[in-house]
C-alpha cells in the first residue's frame, strides 16, 4: 500500500510542477526553489510528517522533503538549545544528501569528461 | 524565403508536444521514482534489519549515486529532455544539477571553475531552503514553542 501511495504522491508533485513549467515562464530552477520553500512551509505545521506517515518513502524522494528535513532538524535542536538550535540543527538531516551529492559529483567530475 | 512560408515549414517539422501528455509522462516517471525510493527502503529493512530512518538515508544516497553516475556517463540529459519534471523534481535532479555543473566547469580550472560553479544550480535550492526553513522555524518556535 505504501508503494502505491508513494507512486501517487511523487507522481502528483512531478505532474504539478510539469504543469507549472509548461504554462508559465518559470524555469526548473524556479520550480525546485518554490517546492523547497513549500516543503518547509508544510513542515512548520507538522503537515509533512503526517504525509510521510501515510505515503512512506515516496514523500522523501521529491525535493520538497529537502525543505522538510531542513526545518525538521532545526526544530528538533530547539528542544535542547532554545532559539539558537534553529541555526545549529539546520543541516542535521540534510547533511547526508548534500555531502553525498558533493562527494559523488566531485569524484565523477575527476574521472569522467563532459560528453557534449 | 518569405516569413509566412518559413513558418509553415517550421510548423510542419516542429515536434508535437501536448501539455497533457507532458504532464502524464511526468506523473508516471516521477511516480516510478517515488516507488523506487519506497521499494529500496523496504528491501533494505527486510534484508539488513536496520531501522526505517537509516534505510531512508541509504535510499537517498543510492538515488544520488545513480543520478550522479548516469549524469557523468552522459545519458541523464537525454532522459531529462524526454521526461522533464518527472526526473528533475525528485532528489535525482539535485544530484544531476551538481554533477553537470562540475563536469561543465572543470575545464576552467579546479578553483575558479569547478569549485566556484559546482553550486551554480543547486545553490538556489539550498539558499531558499535555508532562508525559508529559518523563517518558518522562527515563527513555529515563537508561536508553538519548538517541535
Amino acid at each position: 500500500m505504501l508503494l502505491f501511495n508513494s507512486f501517487l504522491f511523487c507522481g502528483f508533485i512531478c505532474m504539478i510542477s510539469q504543469l507549472i513549467l509548461d504554462n508559465s515562464k518559470l524555469t526548473p530552477g524556479h520550480i525546485t526553489s518554490i517546492l523547497v520553500v513549500f516543503g518547509a512551509f508544510l513542515d512548520s505545521f507538522s503537515i509533512y510528517d503526517k504525509i510521510i506517515e501515510v505515503v512512506g518513502g515516496g514523500a522523501l524522494v521529491p525535493i520538497t522533503s529537502f525543505g522538510h528535513s531542513l526545518i525538521h532538524g532545526a526544530l528538533a535542536k530547539t528542544n535542547q538549545y532554545g532559539i539558537v538550535g534553529i541555526l545549529m540543527g539546520m543541516f542535521d538531516l540534510t547533511a547526508t544528501g548534500i555531502t553525498a551529492a558533493i562527494i559523488f559529483s566531485f569524484v565523477f567530475a575527476l574521472i569522467f569528461r563532459p560528453r557534449n | 524565403m518569405k516569413n509566412s512560408k518559413y513558418e509553415k515549414i517550421a510548423d510542419k517539422y516542429q515536434a508535437k508536444e501536448t501539455r497533457g501528455s507532458n504532464a502524464l509522462i511526468a506523473f508516471f516517471v516521477g511516480g516510478l521514482i517515488g516507488m523506487l525510493g519506497e521499494g529500496i527502503i523496504e528491501l533494505l529493512c527486510y534484508y539488513t534489519h536496520i531501522s526505517r530512518n537509516e534505510a531512508s538515508t541509504f535510499m537517498i544516497i543510492i538515488l544520488i549515486f545513480i543520478a550522479s553516475l548516469s549524469t557523468a556517463l552522459g545519458f541523464f540529459d537525454k532522459l531529462v529532455t524526454k521526461f522533464k519534471c518527472g526526473i528533475l523534481i525528485p532528489i535525482t535532479g539535485f544530484a544531476h544539477s551538481m554533477t553537470s555543473a562540475a563536469l561543465d566547469y572543470k575545464k576552467e580550472g579546479f578553483i575558479y571553475g569547478l569549485g566556484s560553479n559546482i553550486f551554480k544550480l543547486a545553490g538556489s535550492v539550498i539558499l531558499y531552503g535555508v532562508v525559508s526553513a529559518w523563517f518558518f522555524g522562527m515563527i513555529r518556535y515563537l508561536i508553538g514553542g519548538g517541535a
